[in-house]
């Protein structure tokens, strides 16, 4: 790991020691004054715990490189593809589209971030997959809802696997200048986007009042959507020196990606919604499943990722 | 050779275990069981080959190594290695379908076992339900039972004092649809419901049809 990198996570786990400090307060002083739990402080728990074993598997990934950041994103789209597709109804006929998706489309996709071939990447899966889907589901010979089940798993495929291999297709990038030191722009991507949520969370919670989508998700608010992006923007922006940006293109960047992470998170909200469900799984304690947790990475990578591309290369 | 079998046996269960962790997730959910010293039986909605082994996957481990799956013997009995898994892993209980002689009883073993104290893990549907949901289904993922058979009745009337414990295992049918041989990764969920037992003089249908409703509301809900 470079020195930079080591000083941002040493900083993280710094912020993070304060955070379980905090929690640990709050707790022991609720349970002076009244018996028992509290459910919004133990979530509260369970979230931080969390984040420390995220923070510590980010580390581990990071100082493998490219490559390991590459392998870590693979094990998160599985997970968020195999959350997405044992939601959304399927039937026996669509084995061959759903062990495409899981055995060809995901490894390969993966691979071409890893080899770093950026033109077959970029269309494997809205191209390739798109048409090879139908194709194998029409084979099958059933068209019971034929239209919404192919259209279930190239949706799966996009969020699941295209979207999220955006992030660690960041390292492709050969931004003038800043050669080498790509890692720290995907390691400030994902502490931007994962910072603005928990921001909101926070805001929401102290000030939280007007309801934004109320039938999609209940828990998000005007006001905290407002503060955890306004915050995260200047979080954004102090760590320009780890990006190629300056401060005002940072903090530019930085209101993109949350208000696109923000629009994640109402989509995925109104699929679960649309499924009946509250979280999309049980893998994280205090967060729900994969989605959960990335569905504002879902949507703010692969913009982010053509911006820059667009603009610094 | 009995020691190496056993030591054999474990190795083989701990790899069925894992593997069914790993590809499924096989997540116990609901009531999950807990050690207790009598017998109980485990009825199940039956889709999938996979089931008994997800079933028996979820459970704690100590409550999994008392209790044994119900299968047939034409088809376990078919070889060595078929015979080794479902003798010395799974320690199932065999028996026989069809064609028996003159006041044999078929339900023999599972008496004994359950006067062993052993717990059954048993599909009242009978065979496997290939049917797929209907269109108009409300959970497309969700195949509804068929009628119980009556061979749960007469093992608890040999049996009054057993408790059934309903269970609803979510996607097998997903993860392996028939046919084919490499499981796709989808995630599989066993909810477990609350004990009953069959009370004294209930009329055989009329516990079938409670039994076969208490394993139809563990379903998931309504869909997409």
């Amino acid at each position: 790991m470079s020195p930079e990198m080591i000083k941002l996570f040493v900083g993280l786990a710094a912020v993070l020691t304060v955070a379980s400090v905090i929690a640990g307060v709050i707790k022991w002083r609720w349970q002076q004054k009244a018996q028992g739990e509290n459910a919004v402080i133990e979530n509260l728990v369970a979230r931080i715990n969390a984040w420390w074993g995220m923070i510590i598997i980010l580390a581990i990934a990071f100082h493998f490189g490219y490559l390991g950041v590459t392998v870590l994103f693979y094990g998160v789209s599985f997970y968020a593809l195999r959350e997405f597709l044992t939601l959304v109804p399927t039937r026996n006929s669509d084995y061959p589209a759903l062990f495409a998706a899981f055995y060809f489309a995901l490894p390969v996709q993966y691979v071409l971030v890893a080899i770093g071939w950026y033109s077959l990447f970029v269309i494997f899966i809205p191209v390739y997959l798109f048409l090879l889907l139908p194709i194998l589901a029409a084979l099958a010979g059933d068209t019971t809802h034929y239209l919404a089940r192919t259209s279930k798993v190239q949706w799966g495929l996009m969020i699941a696997v295209y979207c999220v291999s955006s992030v660690p297709a960041i390292w492709m990038l050969d931004i003038e200048g800043f050669d080498g030191r790509q890692l720290s722009l995907i390691a400030w991507f994902i502490l931007v986007v994962q910072l603005s949520d928990v921001l909101q969370y926070i805001c929401g919670k102290l000030f939280g009042k007007t309801k934004v989508a109320p039938s999609l998700s209940p828990s998000k608010t005007l006001e905290g959507l407002v503060g955890g992006v306004l915050l995260s923007m200047l979080v954004g922006a102090a760590l320009y020196g780890i990006t190629p940006f300056s401060p005002w293109q940072a903090a530019l960047f930085a209101l993109v990606v949350n208000l696109l992470g923000f629009a994640g998170g109402i989509v995925m909200s109104a699929i679960k919604r649309d499924c009946g469900v509250k979280d999309w799984g049980n893998m994280i304690e205090g967060h729900g499943g994969m989605f959960d947790r990335i569905d504002s990475v879902c949507f703010a990578a692969p913009v982010f990722f053509h911006l820059v591309r667009y603009w610094w290369t | 050779m009995k020691l190496l079998k056993s030591i054999a046996a474990t190795i083989v269960a701990w790899l069925i275990i894992i593997g069914a962790r790993l590809i499924t997730g096989a997540k116990a959910l609901g009531q999950v069981p807990v050690l207790c010293q009598s017998g109980r039986v485990y009825i199940a909605n039956h889709t999938s080959h996979g089931d008994f082994v997800l079933l028996w996957a979820s459970l704690p481990s100590a409550v999994r190594k008392q209790t044994r799956p119900v299968a047939g013997a034409d088809y376990w009995q078919k070889g060595w290695l078929r015979r080794f898994i479902i003798e010395e892993v799974f320690r199932g209980v065999l028996i026989k379908r069809g064609g028996r002689e003159e006041g044999e009883n078929p339900l023999l073993p599972l008496v004994e076992a359950l006067a062993q104290q052993d717990s059954l893990i048993l599909f009242p549907e009978g065979t496997r339900n290939l049917t797929e949901p209907s269109k108009q289904a409300l959970n497309p993922n969700v195949v509804p039972l068929q009628p119980f058979k009556p061979g749960l009745f007469h093992l608890l009337q040999q049996h009054p004092e057993v408790q059934c414990v309903p269970v609803w295992i979510a996607n097998v049918n997903r993860v392996m649809p028939k046919g084919r041989s490499l499981p796709l990764p989808l995630l599989c969920t066993v909810n477990f419901g609350e004990a009953f037992a069959m009370t004294a003089d209930e009329p055989k249908q009329i516990f079938l049809q409670r039994a076969q409703q208490k394993v139809s509301e563990l379903a998931p809900g309504e869909a997409l």
